[in-house]
């Protein structure tokens, strides 16, 4: 999990996303231990209460879930869940954002319809 | 109760004046960022609370005992400052076992093994020692004593990139296991200011904010664009301070952000703490 925390986002709602990208990816499979508070706090230098407030986001969308004294782990079917959370929002992040500049570059709706051909032939 | 209380504390040296009635609190269990510029008060401010230098008037409570001659509630406040209290001739290993003696809680195991992780040989002498060395080693009894309040004067001084990085570690992993209150002045305010959870602006010898980082940075914005389109959009705001590239004009907003309103063309991007820092301090 690598993050650069350049983006304009609050840095917890960055560590929150670095652990669902690593869910999705597989690095956390579902049911496997995800690192401890203190160690996101001492191996991105954050302060431990930014760190708890990003995975509580987490816990909060049954993501991660806490095992008393073990730490915390994915939950089953979280993959499943992150999938379809981020299938809705790639509208918003992707397909708009993609619009605007388009427009801005004077490329037609075709423009960017050969592009994406060309994007799913790679 | 369990807080180091400073209530109207000024204090003048001839005809500066380094602290002018400064009112603060530093709660146990948090990491405070102690920012301003040379000169600002910092280091009399940490003096004062260590019964180093004496204020004028006001007082400062530890745990709500006066703190002025008290050994017995000093003994719950370290201070690693500028100057270096050991003898010069003094072996390192020598300074912890004295530290032991002064502080209960001294924990030479954690020390010896800080200092082999930094790469401090302890059989040489406090003299001997490089600026970065010199900074490692007090860091390192800082970090030795287990006491309920640390206070770290420019603890990075000197220190290369990598010992930077290991401090910051050190320091986060340290507070995890045993939390404290611990207050961090420094002018590498980028690289403290994840770190932190709350900042102090201290400017002119007066307290200028005291408040979460994250309050205090979502409280304003940077816009960037053409100069015409900013100056047009400031114009009602509460800009702080401006930066202009040929054409291009940047401008630091403090207040909040209608993303309806902006204009096409206009970056809207956060504030940094160094970048709201210098703005705010700047003359």
């Amino acid at each position: 999990m690598l993050l650069e925390f350049n983006d304009d986002r609050p840095i917890f709602v960055q560590i929150a996303e670095g652990v669902e990208d690593a869910i999705l990816s597989g690095a956390f499979p579902e049911e496997s231990q995800i690192p401890s508070i203190t160690e996101f706090s001492v191996s991105y230098k954050i302060n431990p209460a930014t760190a708890l407030k990003g995975i509580n986001i987490l816990v909060d969308n049954n993501i991660v879930y806490k095992k008393r004294g073990l730490g915390m782990f994915v939950m089953e079917g979280a993959v499943e869940k992150l999938r379809e959370k981020r299938r809705q929002e790639f509208y918003n992040n992707y397909i708009c954002s993609l619009v605007a500049e388009a427009k801005r570059l004077q490329l037609t709706k075709e423009d960017i319809n050969i592009m994406i051909e060309r994007g799913f032939e790679k | 109760m369990n807080c180091i209380e400073i209530n109207n504390v000024s204090k003048n040296y001839k005809d500066t004046c380094a602290l002018n009635n400064v009112s603060l609190k530093i709660e146990k269990n948090k990491i405070y960022g102690l920012l301003g510029r040379n000169g600002a008060g910092k280091s009399t401010l940490l003096n004062v609370i260590t019964n180093r230098v004496f204020a004028d008037s006001g007082e400062v409570l530890i745990d709500g005992i006066p703190s002025v001659e008290n050994d017995k509630v000093q003994q719950k406040v370290y201070l690693m400052s500028e100057v270096t209290l050991y003898p010069d001739k003094m072996k390192i290993k020598d300074t912890f076992r004295w530290s032991g003696e002064f502080y209960s809680g001294f924990d030479m195991e954690y020390a010896m093994a800080m200092a082999e992780r930094f790469g401090l040989n302890v059989n040489k002498t406090v003299k001997s020692l490089s600026t970065g060395y010199t900074s490692i080693f007090k860091v390192i009894i800082a970090l030795s004593v287990n006491t309920p309040y640390v206070l770290l004067d420019e603890p990075v001084l000197g220190l290369d990139a990598n010992h930077r990085n290991l401090f910051y570690q050190v320091l986060l992993e340290k507070y995890s296991n045993s939390p404290s209150a611990i207050v961090i002045s420094t002018h590498l305010i980028e690289e403290v200011s994840n770190v932190i959870e709350d900042i102090i602006i201290i400017k002119s010898g007066k307290i200028y904010k005291n408040e979460s980082r994250e309050e205090l940075l979502s409280k304003g914005y940077t816009i960037s664009g053409r100069a015409t389109q900013i100056d047009a959009f400031i114009a009602d705001k509460n800009v702080i301070g401006v930066d202009t590239l040929g054409g291009l004009k940047t401008a630091y907003i403090l207040g909040t952000l209608n993303r309806n309103k902006i204009p096409e063309g206009i970056e809207v991007t956060k504030l940094d703490l160094q970048k709201l820092f210098i703005q705010l301090t700047n003359a």
